[in-house]
């Protein structure tokens, strides 16, 4: 096991009786973007809670380089990784500006107000920045935040050590360009060296982004590895009860939209 | 949307040049409120008082200077800043802009604590009394205020947020119950100790002393003092308990500090003045429209904005019957529910949002 990474394994998590996670452990490694799938329920969510430190697990064990989650501070894990959480709403008519700014708090940046502007362009929000939250519209929402987890962790690569983003969903609210555009950020955050943990259900992204793939099924791994190896007509079925789907072509009176077609 | 935001959505200037206004106001407050008043001891006099000239003042109006203008300028300023403190730190624990101390029962628990310091105060907690001495009352209030706040945060609280349909039902059997046991205690009280208590509870400033002063000084400060250490805790909170974690909030010991602080500026403000609605909801809110939601200027221009408030408030007080004075409460009640109102029916559309 590499210091250099963030670490789970055997985490179990018990709720009102039921196993949520069981007997997990996964290896988050700096350079690649590891992508979660699986259906409702499976646990998803819950692996990302305990990876970022916010939920215990009752058995297991989860490490950054090495040092127990357990033993780091709210102020030391969030220098060290940014989560973006699904739809999240405001009672308060925060600015899309002034939530961009507190991901870039949350780091110490010297200049937050400038950081939390320059992560809203990178997420094409420029002009957006006088917008109060409240009025933006779900997929503008979902920007604003994943410009707030960015401007949380501006370098992939900080003090010699990854940092990381963990997206909850990050496709839900959003068009075919903007679920592309944002996966291809988070994709360029862990080429330049970082570290990205994402939970998609859109099988073909998943495909096109992962380098390494994991499948959850009732809390439990039932694959993982490079795409080319867990995306197949075996594992869809018996995770999904979708059968014979894998790498064909549906009926030639239905159209379809591969968005991956665009690498040819 | 009412506000307004400067076009870059960089909203420090406005926020620093509303703490510049308001501290601006709440000098003018200082000013009506020392030089204003039935007795005709007028800003002239005051200024002579100011310059060293007070040889040129009668003894009589000397003391109405010193004696009962300025304690009960310091405790207005004071008591007001507690309390408009109090409501923007709750509506942001709460993440609802409608909790208000008063209405939510905090102010009513505090009621209860004092009423039991006045009733006992002299039988079963006499030894607490003499040891406290003139803290025992505000100390009192405070312990009140915080089990109505603990309270009130158990019972309203539902996965991480409170509808304010919970909020206001709790905060209303509470308050209805600790009303109950107050009532039951004046029920036990004998004739003395009933005085004190109506005169309490009237809810005014009339009556400041320095004892008074320095008796909630201590429990106003400390509020004051740890402003700047929540602010981003409570920003950070608006958008979640979870998402304040991962932005490095310690979330549990942020709320525990909240609570502990609304408890102590209500319990105090209490306990001296007895209980003045609206204060902490009208305020937070007016500045909310001019300057954001940012709690790094919302919680010291609530500070500004409640003490010159309620100064403003008393001044009419004192004046408008003279030389009668109506409860300050009334007045503060007269602006204040109507703004409530407004805030409930959502107007503006920021009051309803997450009631479900």
């Amino acid at each position: 096991m590499s210091d250099a990474m963030i670490s789970a394994t055997h985490i179990t998590v018990v709720r009102s009786g039921r196993k949520l996670l069981d007997n997990v452990g996964i290896d988050l490694e700096p350079g690649k973007f590891t992508v979660v799938i699986g259906p409702n329920g499976a646990g998803k969510s819950t692996l990302m809670k305990v990876l970022s430190g916010e939920m215990t697990a009752d058995m297991g064990h989860v490490s950054y380089y090495g040092t127990s989650v357990d033993l780091c501070q709210p102020v030391d894990l969030a220098k060290r990784r940014a989560v973006l959480p699904q739809a999240t709403q405001l009672a308060f008519p925060f600015t899309a500006l002034e939530i961009a700014r507190m991901g870039a708090v949350a780091h110490g940046a010297l200049n937050p107000t400038e950081e939390g502007r320059k992560a809203l362009s990178r997420v094409g929000l420029r002009g957006f920045e006088s917008r109060p939250y409240p009025s933006l519209s779900g997929g503008e929402q979902q920007r604003v935040q994943f410009a707030r987890a960015l401007a949380q962790v501006p370098q992939p690569v900080a003090d010699g050590l990854p940092r990381a983003l963990f997206l909850d969903e990050p496709t839900a609210s959003l068009d075919l360009g903007h679920q592309i555009s944002v996966l291809e950020i988070a994709r360029d955050f862990a080429s330049a060296g970082g570290i990205v943990l994402a939970i998609l259900h859109d099988l073909n992204l998943a495909a096109e982004f992962a380098d390494h793939l994991v499948v959850l099924n009732h809390g439990r791994v039932v694959a993982e590895g490079p795409c080319a190896d867990t995306v197949n007509d075996d594992i869809i079925s018996a995770v999904y009860g979708i059968a014979g789907t894998v790498g064909r072509l549906p009926a030639a009176h239905i159209p379809y939209v591969l968005p991956q077609s665009r690498h040819r | 949307m009412p506000f307004r935001a400067s076009d870059d959505g960089d909203r420090t200037r406005q926020g620093v040049a509303t703490l510049v206004l308001l501290a601006l106001l709440l000098l003018i407050a200082c000013l009506i409120s020392l030089g204003v008043g039935p007795t005709g001891v007028g800003l002239k006099d005051l200024w002579a008082y100011a310059t060293g000239h007070s040889a040129s003042l009668t003894t009589q109006e000397r003391v109405i200077l010193e004696a009962v203008r300025l304690p009960r300028t310091a405790l207005g300023l004071l008591v007001g800043a507690g309390l408009a403190v109090s409501g923007a730190m709750m509506q942001g624990l709460f993440r609802n802009p409608l909790a208000d101390p008063g209405i939510v029962g905090v102010t009513s628990g505090a009621s209860l604590a004092a009423v039991t310091a006045i009733v006992l105060g002299g039988t079963v907690l006499s030894p607490m009394a003499l040891f406290f001495g003139n803290y025992f009352l505000p100390l009192m209030a405070f312990f009140g205020g915080l089990l109505n706040t603990w309270l009130l945060y158990i019972i309203a609280m539902r996965a991480g947020r409170t509808s304010t349909t919970a909020l206001i039902l709790s905060g209303i059997a509470i308050g209805a119950l600790t009303a109950a046991m107050t009532g039951l205690l004046i029920f036990m009280a004998d004739d003395r100790q009933l005085r004190d208590i109506t005169f309490w509870s009237l809810g005014s400033l009339g009556g400041a002393t320095f004892g008074r002063v320095s008796s909630i000084l201590p429990f106003v400060l400390v509020v004051l003092a740890i402003m700047p250490f929540v602010a981003r805790g409570l920003d950070a909170l608006i958008l979640g308990d979870a998402a304040a974690f991962h932005m490095g909030i310690p979330v549990q010991r942020l709320k525990k500090i909240v609570i502990v602080a609304v408890a102590a500026a209500c319990g105090a403000s209490v306990a001296v003045a007895g209980s003045i609605g609206f204060v902490g909801i009208v305020v937070p809110h007016l500045l909310r429209l001019t300057m954001g939601p940012s709690h790094r200027f919302l919680l010291p221009g609530s500070a500004l904005g409640g003490g010159a408030l309620l100064l403003i408030a008393d001044s009419v007080a004192r004046t408008v019957a003279a030389p009668a004075e109506l409860p300050i409460g009334v007045i503060t009640a007269l602006f204040g529910a109507p703004i409530f109102l407004f805030l409930l029916l959502g107007r503006n559309g920021i009051g309803m949002r997450d009631v479900q």
